[in-house]
């Protein structure tokens, strides 16, 4: 083939192809939409700006992506309780540090006690996922589901059903800026987190055992590697991650709305998952891909907001989204157009016998 | 080719001149096959020789190139596009996995798709009669309205026969029927079989279990290598022909392969593997082994008779049930590979696309994988060693690939074989299990292979070698162990190794067990 | 008693717990709230009049069950369903026989789309029914992110449909006798259930449902069309689905962007606790009632005892669902075993 044309080949063969792509056409759109898109001020030290407004409320994203993308690699499931995972975490924190009143201008108990809670409830969730999924071997959408139904029930329970503020400025300093420095707080802790996870998978031969779990376990385990606990680790961890989230989302707004904290973000996390060049069935993966993938919904979020398209609405496109991915994905798709096009070029001929 | 043949009247099913193609590979080539009315024939054949191609063939799963198929009570030859067609042109098929609907009762199974009705509705009543009669017609006697996963799978098995043939099948397939079944069960089956066949029904028993065939078959074919060898009465072909023409020998050359190497008497040297009375239900009954330091020991016996399943109970990959097993005169419990990787072990699989290579994993990551596992977690091998590693067995082995980073399915099967083969021997194992490491490989690197054990086992290594090639164990181990119907049955010293020797050993004479 | 024993397999054992829980709790409820009126007939008649259209859409829910799938978009569905006819009545003047034939093909079309997707390009049940949960939800606030009341005359009678039953009366306050009383949608509701009974359990499609759940593979090597069947399916869920809508819509005469969050959890958990194997091949419609009567009853619980937060029927339903997984998973273990 033409010199052009194998070029063409190899950049799409690049593993961070599709994802790059598809955040450089959002982001296209937003600035055909929004001329002003890429400009960024700086008033008190502090930038301001669409893009950094997009990868400040991408943070959570990008962290429950992490965690779902270690999730799809070992398993080939979804764990869909991410949302309602961080509610039930932010809610203990802010009962923890608020002494469970409705409103409190003091913390009842030292910061790092409430960390905690978040941290460690986000774990206990992870872990109870993990165990159904790969002891019990029921099924990753069905065993998530318990807790994306009992989730934020649990969660209402906590903060006795009404929302619970804590009016105190140290709280809202993870959900905002810390004084002296430019960017939000949730940027550095998303940064953070995706570090942390990369060193992980650097220094030790997680990654290599999750790839090889998700992709042949049987295989994995005649060269001793224990598969259920690789899964359960992975759950565990994206639990974690749920956690983490939950603290910033409460972060962000000095209290617990139960019923909305981390509403319809387990959808946007697979998204991310999925855009970012992973397969949904398991195997390798990419971590890189995710974080592009998070942050091109969160600026596609922003586009449609620009269209005047509310919350409540934006949930159609995602969706739309998702099957055309997932679609393109399916090697039934590629077999059907296969056959299209060996019909139309052979003529319909039927494999006849003598 | 006229559509008319000459039609023996007591002949129900000829296939004539199949050929059947897949990409790069003749499956079938020009085989004939001919089944009688009341007859019980058995179809055998090694790897690759085309039995289940075959089979597909004729039950409408593949098609096939030229050739045609004649059925008794249809002029023109039949081609069966689907197993629905070629049931009704009267080809029913039992499974080695039994195909039923396992949550609905028997009748159910009995009858799907073809339900009776009545006004419309279907006719439970009707149904568990009718059902319970095809049963009872076979003489057996269950509760037809119990869901199918309540019994055995003998049970299981008979009701798919009482479907097939009650949906008035003039051919009926039995496809490895008793690979699932004990002594008792398997009598049980072949009590059915008889019947069936003084009722006229003609029966393709394709199995790989000697005493069977000769237990209730009143013809063989045997393929090899997609081609036809021959077709034979039972009463005619003594045992260790048969075995000769399944591996394609000829039993009466009586020049032997002898041995090229010299023999040293290894049973003298450090006792590493001692097995005693290890089992695993259902797939090896209970053994006993001795292995020594630097003996290179082959497993030999026919497909299916439990070589592989050996294998998998030393290593652990099946857990056993029963038994002991010593590690260099300490006992062990194996509960997981990893616990006899630790202690020296390594196991090359049989299939090593689904049990070996870790298909999008490059051809590094899948060479350095066990030695990782070995060491843990959290001692992550740096980058350049293992570089390092996978260029030094690029190297050793010669495995052909543009580079290391490549995904090792890319590879072809040779030189994926070759990876896994570096794999292990990445380990350093003292016992190291090769399950038909040469197959599928081309020859020039069979050599290489069969040379490179034989340098291990001079090291100190301890080999066991399955292969189906005789030659190649003849001229690689020091012993063999011969199996048989999922038993060890015997050991041949190296004063024994030589072909005729070997199948007698395999063919065995009537019923030891 | 041994023969007792082995009649009743691992199914109906699930079954057989499920009914005896309802009884029992029912039975509770009459000892703890006898004196607040729990024993009048028309407590146990209002768990079928505020939950018809649940019991609609756990019927759908059973079937995409059986046969090995599973949809989360029923309550999206219903919620576009309820929006979608407010809107037509009130906003564009259209009649509510037409308006409800419209409502029901778009059912039928959403349910197609989605079985394709599922049947014929082998995509993930779970992750194409998430995909049309947001697209439903997301399409009901854009029809109108306000409430919309329905109006329109012929609906409400529709709505206000209902028959005195002539016993188990007792007195109000005001000393007049009240007898207890059905709605239209109840009956409605019980006829739909009744015939997709039959469906199951007597028709050749019915019965390839539970083969193709049971094990695809057999039922492809038996001759079943596979991918028709799960087609099939798919529509009759989506049309189940919006009937459901149409019957919660009867109740609350509304349409708004929050109906019915969360309905498909329910649906899901009154299947399971009525006996349907999430796995696949095994369920039953009438066990799926009572599924839904345990959930009212539960409900019922709560507004008795007046203080507890209405969360805790989810929570309790979220434990009983969990409980029932787990209990069926430690049975599918056991007769693995055997």
């Amino acid at each position: 083939m033409s010199k052009s044309k194998s070029i063409l080949k190899k950049i799409a063969g690049y593993r961070l192809f599709l994802p790059l792509v598809c955040l450089a056409i959002v982001l296209l759109i937003n600035i055909i939409k929004t001329p002003t898109f890429f400009e960024i001020s700086i008033k008190n030290g502090v930038l301001y700006g669409y893009i950094i407004d997009i990868i400040n409320r991408g943070s959570e994203l990008v962290i429950l992506a992490i965690g779902m993308t270690l999730v799809v690699a070992a398993s080939g499931g979804t764990d869909i309780s991410v949302g309602a995972v961080s509610s039930v975490a932010g809610a203990v924190c802010v009962f923890i540090l608020g002494g469970g009143l409705p409103s409190t201008d003091y913390y009842h108990a030292p910061y790092i006690l409430g960390l905690l809670g978040a941290l460690v409830v986000g774990i206990a969730c992870g872990a109870w996922n993990g165990f159904l999924v790969a002891r019990m071997r029921i099924q990753p959408m069905v065993a998530t589901l318990i807790l994306y139904t009992a989730g934020r029930g649990i969660a209402q329970l906590i903060t006795q059903g009404q929302n619970l503020y804590l009016r105190v400025d140290h709280y809202k300093l993870l959900g905002a800026s810390i004084p002296g420095v430019p960017l939000p707080t949730p940027v550095f802790i998303a940064v953070l987190v995706v570090l942390l996870t990369w060193l992980v998978l650097k220094k030790t031969s997680i990654g290599l055992y999750v790839q090889s779990v998700g992709i042949n376990s049987k295989a994995a385990g005649l060269v001793g590697l224990n598969a259920t606990m690789i899964k359960i680790l992975a759950y565990t961890f994206c639990g974690l991650c749920a956690g983490i989230a939950g603290m910033i989302i409460t972060s962000r707004v000095n209290s617990i709305d139960a019923n909305n904290a981390g509403l319809n973000i387990e959808l946007d996390a697979i998204l991310a998952v999925a855009l970012g060049g992973n397969s949904l069935g398991g195997g390798k993966f990419s971590l890189a891909g995710s974080v592009i993938g998070a942050y091109t919904i969160q600026a596609l979020t922003t586009t449609l907001y620009a269209m005047h398209v509310s919350s409540d609405q934006l949930p159609v496109y995602k969706a739309i989204v998702v099957i055309v991915i997932v679609s393109l994905q399916s090697p039934e798709l590629r077999k059907m157009l296969g056959n299209l096009r060996a019909n139309r070029s052979a003529g319909v001929t039927g494999k006849k016998v003598a | 080719m006229g559509t008319k043949m000459k039609k023996q009247a007591n002949v129900v099913l000829a296939m004539r001149h199949i050929d059947k193609n897949f990409p790069g590979v003749k499956a079938l080539s020009d085989v004939d096959f001919t089944l009688k009315k009341g007859e019980i024939h058995a179809l055998m054949g090694e790897n690759g020789a085309g039995k289940s191609t075959l089979i597909k063939v004729l039950t409408g799963v593949e098609e096939f190139e030229t050739g045609m198929i004649m059925i008794d009570g249809n002029d023109r030859p039949i081609i069966n596009k689907s197993p629905q067609e070629a049931q009704e042109n009267g080809i029913s098929t039992v499974y080695q996995e039994v195909n039923l609907c396992l949550n609905l009762s028997v009748a159910e199974n009995i009858f799907i798709g073809r339900e009776p009705k009545k006004m419309g509705l279907i006719d439970w009543k009707t149904m568990n009669t009718k059902a319970a009669q095809a049963l009872n017609r076979l003489e057996i006697h269950i509760d037809v309205t119990k869901a199918c996963e309540n019994y055995s799978i003998a049970i299981q098995q008979m009701i798919a026969i009482a479907r097939a043939v009650d949906i008035s099948a003039k051919v009926l397939v039995l496809d490895e029927p008793t690979s699932s079944l004990d002594d008792n069960e398997t009598d049980k089956l072949f009590e059915l079989m008889r019947r069936l066949r003084t009722d006229g029904i003609g029966i393709v028993f394709v199995t790989h279990f000697l005493e069977q065939v000769y237990a209730v078959c009143d013809r063989i074919t045997v393929l090899r290598n997609g081609g036809l060898v021959g077709e034979y009465e039972t009463v005619n072909l003594p045992r260790v022909q048969l075995v000769a023409k399944m591996m394609g020998k000829n039993y009466d050359d009586l020049a032997a392969i002898k041995k090229k190497r010299n023999e040293n008497n290894k049973t003298e040297s450090q006792v590493v593997i001692d097995a005693k009375k290890l089992g695993h239900t259902g797939t090896i009954k209970p053994f006993n082994l001795t292995l020594h330091q630097g003996e290179v020991i082959g497993l030999t016996g026919l497909l299916g008779s439990g070589r592989s399943e050996l294998a998998r109970s030393l290593y652990g990959a099946d857990k056993p049930d029963e038994g002991e097993l010593f590690v260099k005169n300490e006992k062990v419990s194996v509960n997981a590979p990893i616990d006899s990787m630790k202690r020296g072990m390594a196991y090359l699989p049989e299939n090593r696309k689904e049990e070996g290579i870790i298909p999008e994993l490059s051809v590094r990551e899948n060479i350095i994988l066990a030695l990782q596992a070995k060491r843990g977690m959290f001692k992550l091998m740096i980058r350049k060693e293992q570089e390092e590693l996978t260029d030094k067995y690029i190297d050793i082995l010669k495995i052909k690939t543009s580079d290391r980073e490549v995904p090792i399915k890319q590879l072809s099967g040779g030189n994926q074989q070759k990876v896994i083969l570096a794999r292990w021997l990445l380990t350093n194992p003292d016992f190291l299990i090769l399950d038909e490491p040469t197959r599928g490989i081309d020859v020039g690197t069979k050599t290489e292979i069969q040379k490179l054990v034989l340098k291990l086992a001079e090291e100190g290594m301890s080999i066991m070698f399955i292969s189906s090639e005789i030659e190649e164990m003849i001229r690689i181990c020091s012993r063999m162990a011969v199996l048989r119907d999922g038993a060890k049955v015997g050991e041949l010293g190296a004063e024994e190794l030589n072909q005729n020797g070997i199948m007698e050993a395999i063919a065995g004479g009537g019923k030891n067990e | 008693m041994k023969k007792y024993r082995e009649k009743i397999d691992g199914n109906m054992f699930l079954l057989l717990i499920t009914i005896g829980l309802f009884f029992a709790m029912y039975v509770i409820g009459l000892i703890a709230f006898q004196d607040r009126g729990f024993g009048k007939l028309q407590v146990f008649l209002n768990l079928f009049i505020s939950n018809s259209g649940l019991i609609v859409a756990s019927v759908g829910m059973t079937i995409v069950l059986i046969i090995g799938g599973i949809d989360i978009s029923i309550g999206s569905v219903i919620a576009m369903t309820c929006m979608l006819l407010a809107w037509m009545m009130e906003v564009k003047g259209i009649g509510a026989v037409p308006a409800l034939i419209i409502v029901l093909l778009i059912g039928i079309a959403f349910g197609f789309v989605q079985g394709w997707l599922i049947s014929y390009l082998k995509l993930q049940p779970f992750i194409v029914t998430l995909a049309g949960m947001f697209f439903a939800r997301g399409m009901t606030a854009i029809i109108s992110t306000d409430m919309i009341s329905i109006k329109n005359e012929q609906f409400l009678s529709w709505a206000n449909a209902k028959w005195s039953l002539p016993f188990g009366g007792s007195v109000n306050k005001k000393g007049i006798v009240v007898n207890p009383y059905i709605y239209a949608g109840v009956v409605i509701a019980l006829l739909v259930l009744i015939l997709v009974f039959i469906l199951l359990k007597y028709t050749k499609f019915g019965r390839s449902i539970y083969a193709i759940g049971g094990n695809e593979q057999s039922a492809l090597l038996m001759g079943l069309n596979v991918r028709r069947t799960k087609l099939k399916v798919y529509v009759i869920n989506g049309f189940l689905a919006s009937f459901a809508g149409f019957l919660f819509s009867l109740n609350t005469c509304a349409g708004f962007v929050e109906q019915a969050k969360g309905f498909e959890m329910e649906a899901i958990a009154a299947s399971v606790i009525g006996g349907t194997l999430l796995t696949g091949g095994v369920g039953n419609v009438f066990g799926s009632l009572f599924g839904v009567l345990i959930k009212g009853t539960i409900e019922s619980f709560i507004t008795f005892q007046g203080s507890l937060s209405s969360w805790w029927t989810k929570i309790v339903i979220a434990v009983l669902l969990s409980f029932f997984i787990i209990l069926q998973s430690m049975l599918a273990v056991a007769r693995r075993k055997k």
